[in-house]
Parts: structure tokens; C-alpha cells; sequence
């Protein structure tokens, strides 16, 4: 992180797939700017370039063109396991189908972001154990993704994300799968979360989520069109 | 935090294959294993049988026989008979003291009877070291000739274990009187039963030994049919022999390069080639059950990649989270090998119960048997096939692994 809080910083990002063919150009010059304790929800319509976006945010790939720093490191020309290396210390990952590894239990899950990160066991079980009764699912320590309900599946899931204490919480669609209820739920844990001082990008088409984020940036057509504070 | 630790970790908590796969995939590696593994065993059974009849004729010999010359030499011309007699085994004894053994042969086709039962007998006339090295060892009760025996040319006869169950059926044929061309011979012991591989004139087992000073006098012969030497260290043999025609050239009157006139079966040289054979046919085998056991290792390979497709949202999961390549590779590689170990020692443990219970079957009395032997394992089988199953596991795991690294998380993470 450098001194004025800037956790990501994105300028002239392009990201053109190549399928052979045709080229399609999903990003083309997007400017961004996200500082230490936002709440970011980045909308706009499919096709839009959200998704493209989110992946370069998160490191899952690699910009084709531009200058993206994740917490003052330049994530352009590394390798594979250098960008694996930066995920697992800087970015939370909150998906819309959860993602969760299915065979093992909850405390597994929350801890295979701390054993990647090397930490030793008795640590990663202790830390795990509090995340999960952070987010209320204390009695679900030992039980598998298949016998939790959505709700409980996600905070599982931000239980997870939270395991190396990231820079940034990236969540695509978080509550796209949820009932409204489970939904409210986990919007209100984002929120406490943001309150704690936590920096979030939320992905996401509703509208009740991004209404309530700090600051709204609008995507259409692989462009940054509309950025305002709430 | 060590590698080692994250990769053994992840294996462990990955999901398994299902139960009917990993059972199917188990049994064919095994399957596999054991056709490697039964088939280099008949091979190395087959090695040490053919080994131990081809040694029952005698270790470390050469058959010389007599014949006629094919270079003229010292003014004599080509195609004169070479005779050498029976005293001339003692010539060579003596000019030759490294030999292990020296000894001539006569060889006579005669009628042999006792009670009421007569045979056609070849009656073989040699000296007493043949016992020792033509391997002619009695069953108890019976001896072999002596040196007294040839010495005082005795009517004593050594009998064939079947021709003397053709004559004496049920009877001891020890202590009795054989007539043979109407002479009566003593008969002193009886062949152990051996099977015998390589032979000259025809097996030992229907042949009758009789001492070779008695055969000349009974049958008025002087030429030697054959000439045996026998040496101490194989590696010595063809020195030995170029020793020998250099000795008994001059003496007969051929040239020692001439090899027409005494043709040399060397069993040392003819030892080798089988050697060698065998070799070939135990590779060929190794090759068979290799190949066998390949398509072992296809079966895992393809279990795996299938694995690494139902798994390819997991691995991009554990990508996102932060996995290295070789932590999402590794315990793929494991997996893999696992399954071809597990199968490998199933392989093994049921070809050695097989081998196992063939020592039971008695080969002895069968023809068939007595000749391939009894599937035999050794520590060199065992370690070829443990490394080829090493081999095929690391790559039946290897290859799927590199699949499953190269899942592109992005694409795997969004959707259902």
C-alpha cells in the first residue's frame, strides 16, 4: 500500500481475447482508481465487460494492455505463480456460486487460502475456528458445502476470503444465488465489514446492493461511463 | 511451511475416485503386474532349468572327435584319418596337467540280456573320470568304475537309469550278472535319473559304461571314438584346446589350424550362445509383460484425466486462492501412483502366490516340465518390475497433472 491509500490502481486498461478469428476487445481503456476503506460496487449490463474486469481485478488474468498496481505492486510480467502468490495475500474471493470445495468441511475450506499462504497448522485452525464464528456459523465448523444451506455456504465463503487478512474483498455477484433473506444477510456482513475499515469491490446487477456501496462505477461497452460517490 | 507439507495436505483432502473406478483401475495395473511378473518368471525358470540339464551332461567340457585332415601338412596330403588310441588319453594327461579331466571313448552297439528280457545296449568303453565328469553319479547302493577296476579290466558295468529299468523292470539290478555279447558283466550302479540336454551318440540315460580297458579287450578296439576334455576354469577352454591340437599335431600328423580334423564341440562356447538366447527370450518376455502392463498405466492415465475434468471448478478454486502450479500437479502425480502402486503390490502379491504354488507341482516326471522348469522369482525381476510400475505411475499422473495446471481459473470460476 502507498502512503495516500491507494489500493488499486488501473490506467489505460485494455483486455482483447484473441478466439482465432475475430478479436474482441472486452476492456478498452479503463482508468480506475480504489483507495483503502471504499466500498466499490461496479455495475452495468452483461457483456458489458463487469466480468473481464473483475478477472483482471482479482488477478485471475492478465491486463492486455496498461498499468494495473494491486497494493503498490505492479501485477503486469509476472509469472503464474508469482500472480498466484499475489492472489492469495491481496485478494478475497466472494463468488456467486460460492465455489467452495465440496468433499471437505467448512474449516477446510477457510483454511486452504492460509495453508497456500504457508502458515503452520495450529494457526490456521484457530484462525479459521474464529472467522467462521465471525460470521455467525460457529455450529457449522465440521460440516461439508452439502449440508449448508446458500446463506451459510456464502459466509463460508467470506470466511474464506477474509483467512489472509487480503488488501481487497472481490465479490461477484454475492448475492445473485440467494434468497432475499440470506441475501439482506450477507449484504449487512459486506457492510460490517466496510465498517471495520475493509476495502470492497462488489460486482453486481442489484441494485439494492449497490445502492449500498460508498461509490458506484458504471461499465458499459468495456468503458468506465459513470463514477460517483453514493 | 514446506512444500512438501501444502502437497501432502491437499492429497489427502482431495476428493478419491469413485469406488467401482478405483477398483477397475486398481485391477488393471494389477492385472498387468502379474502377466509382467508370470512371464519373466517362466523365463527365469526356464533359464535355470535349460542352465541345470545343459550342466547335467558336465560342466566346463569339449567333445573332440576324431576325423580326417583337410590341409595337406608337412608333405602329408589332405583327407587322412586321424586315430588316436586308448593310450594316447595318457599322453595327453601328461602334457596336460591343468586339464581337470581327461578321458576316451569307444562306443559298440550289442545285445544285453538278463532272464528272459534282451536289448540292443550301446556299451560306451571310458575311463574311470567319466563318472565324475560326465556327471554318471550311481544311486545308493551303486558305484561307478573305478580306477582298480580299469586297471584289472573288470567285467563291471555301469547301466542307464531306463535301459536298466528295461532289463531289470522291477528288480535291483545291483549284484546281478548282465550278459553282454554273451560275456557276463557285473552290474556295480545305476545312473541318477537326470534330465539331460545336450548330448552326443544319444542320452546317458540308455547308454552302459563299462571300463575302457576291458572294452578293448573284449571288443578288440584301439581307435577312440571320442576324446573329453574337461577344464577347471571356463575362461580356459579355447587356450586348452589350441594347446591340445598343437600337442597332438605333430604327434598324428594334421595341422593344429586344421579344425576339419578334429571337429571340437566346446560346451563352454555353445554355454554362451544359450546364454545369450535366453537372454533375448527373457527380454522378449520383460517386453510382452512391460507392454501388458502399459496398457495398465493407459487406464490410470485416462482415469486421471477424467478425474481432472470433473475436478477442473475445484482446481480453479484452489488456483484463485492461490495455488502454485506444482501444488495443484503434484498431487495429481500421487494420486496416480498411488493407484499404480496399490495395484502393483496386488500384482505382485498374487504372482507370488502363483509361483508359489507351481513349486508345488512336481516337475520330475514330466517331460514337459523337466524341460521349462517352474516359474522362478528373483530380487532382479522383482526390482525391474517395481521400477517399470515407478515409471508408468509418474507418468500416468504426470500427464493429466499437466492438464489440470493449465485450467485457466477465470474461465472455470463464473459459471454453473
Amino acid at each position: 500500500m502507498n502512503g495516500n491509500g491507494t489500493i488499486i490502481h488501473m490506467a489505460g486498461i485494455k483486455k482483447v481475447y484473441d478466439t482465432g478469428k475475430v478479436k474482441v476487445e472486452a476492456l478498452k481503456g479503463v482508468d480506475l482508481e480504489i483507495h483503502k476503506g471504499e466500498m466499490v460496487a461496479i455495475v452495468g449490463p452483461s457483456g458489458s465487460g463487469k466480468s473481464t474486469l473483475m478477472n483482471l481485478l482479482g488477478c485471475l488474468d492478465t491486463p492486455s494492455e496498461g498499468q494495473y498496481e494491486l497494493g503498490g505492486e505492479n501485477v503486469a510480467g509476472v509469472t503464474r505463480d508469482q500472480l498466484a502468490e499475489i492472489r492469495n495475500r491481496r485478494v478475497g474471493f466472494v463468488f456467486q456460486n460460492f465455489n467452495l470445495l465440496p468433499h471437505i468441511t467448512s474449516l477446510e475450506n477457510v483454511e486452504m487460502p492460509m495453508l497456500f499462504g504457508g502458515m503452520p497448522v495450529r494457526e490456521r485452525r484457530d484462525r479459521a475456528t474464529e472467522l467462521l464464528n465471525r460470521v455467525g456459523l460457529e455450529d457449522r465448523v465440521d460440516h461439508k458445502p452439502t449440508e449448508l444451506s446458500g446463506g451459510q455456504m456464502q459466509r463460508v465463503a467470506i470466511a474464506r476470503a477474509l483467512a489472509m487478512d487480503p488488501d481487497i474483498i472481490l465479490a461477484d455477484e454475492p448475492t445473485g444465488n440467494l434468497d432475499t433473506s440470506s441475501g439482506g444477510d450477507i449484504m449487512s456482513i459486506f457492510t460490517d465489514l466496510w465498517k471495520q475499515g475493509r476495502t470492497l469491490v462488489i460486482i453486481t446487477h442489484d441494485p439494492a446492493l449497490a445502492s449500498r456501496a460508498s461509490r458506484v462505477v458504471e461499465i458499459r461497452d468495456g468503458v468506465v461511463v459513470r463514477d460517483h460517490a453514493n | 511451511m514446506s512444500d512438501l507439507h501444502i502437497i501432502y495436505t491437499l492429497f489427502a483432502s482431495s476428493a478419491r475416485l469413485q469406488r467401482k473406478r478405483a477398483y477397475l483401475t486398481i485391477a488393471a495395473i494389477a492385472w498387468g503386474t502379474v502377466a509382467i511378473l508370470m512371464l519373466l518368471a517362466f523365463g527365469e525358470g526356464l533359464r535355470r532349468q535349460l542352465d541345470k540339464n545343459r550342466r547335467s551332461t558336465g560342466e566346463n567340457l569339449a567333445v573332440i572327435w576324431p576325423s580326417e585332415t583337410s590341409k595337406p601338412y608337412k608333405g602329408l596330403p589332405a583327407g587322412r584319418a586321424i586315430r588316436p588310441r586308448v593310450n594316447d588319453i595318457d599322453f595327453i594327461r601328461e602334457r596336460m596337467p591343468e586339464l581337470r579331466a581327461v578321458h576316451g571313448e569307444m562306443q559298440i552297439w550289442r545285445p544285453a540280456v538278463y532272464g528272459r528280457t534282451t536289448k540292443n545296449l550301446r556299451v560306451i568303453g571310458t575311463n574311470w573320470v567319466y563318472g565324475e565328469s560326465r556327471k554318471h553319479y550311481p544311486q545308493a547302493g551303486g558305484r561307478f568304475i573305478t580306477p582298480d577296476d580299469e586297471a584289472q579290466r573288470r567285467r563291471v558295468i555301469f547301466l542307464g537309469d531306463e535301459i536298466a529299468k528295461d532289463l531289470f523292470h522291477d528288480e535291483d539290478p545291483v549284484g546281478k550278472t548282465l550278459l553282454v555279447a554273451n560275456s557276463p558283466y557285473l552290474v556295480i550302479g545305476v545312473m541318477q535319473p537326470k534330465t539331460q540336454m545336450g548330448m552326443y551318440g544319444g542320452p546317458d540315460k540308455n547308454h552302459a559304461v563299462i571300463p575302457i580297458t576291458t572294452f578293448r579287450a573284449q571288443f578288440g578296439r584301439e581307435r577312440l571314438n571320442q576324446i573329453v576334455i574337461a577344464v577347471e576354469d571356463p575362461a580356459t577352454m579355447k587356450s586348452e584346446l589350441r594347446k591340445m591340437n598343437e600337442l597332438l599335431g605333430p604327434k598324428f600328423g594334421y595341422d593344429p589350424e586344421d579344425d576339419r580334423a578334429m571337429p571340437t564341440w566346446d560346451m563352454v562356447k555353445s554355454a554362451e550362445v544359450n546364454r545369450k538366447i535366453l537372454l533375448g527370450i527373457q527380454l522378449f518376455l520383460g517386453i510382452v509383460g512391460a507392454l501388458t502392463l502399459i496398457i495398465g498405466g493407459v487406464g490410470v492415465a485416462n482415469i486421471m484425466y477424467a478425474v481432472v475434468k470433473e475436478r477442473t471448478r475445484e482446481i480453479g478454486v484452489k488456483m484463485a486462492l492461490g495455488a502454485k502450479r506444482r501444488w495443484i500437479i503434484f498431487p495429481f502425480v500421487a494420486e496416480g501412483l498411488v493407484y499404480t502402486l496399490i495395484g502393483g503390490a496386488l500384482g505382485i502379491t498374487i504372482a507370488t502366490l502363483i509361483v508359489a504354488a507351481l513349486s508345488f507341482v512336481p516337475i520330475e516326471n514330466n517331460r514337459v516340465l523337466s524341460f521349462l522348469g517352474r516359474p522362478t522369482l528373483s530380487p532382479m525381476i522383482g526390482v525391474a518390475t517395481s521400477a517399470i510400475l515407478g515409471v508408468i505411475g509418474l507418468l500416468a499422473g504426470y500427464f493429466p497433472a499437466r492438464r489440470a495446471a493449465s485450467v485457466d481459473p477465470a474461465a472455470t470460476l463464473r459459471y454453473e
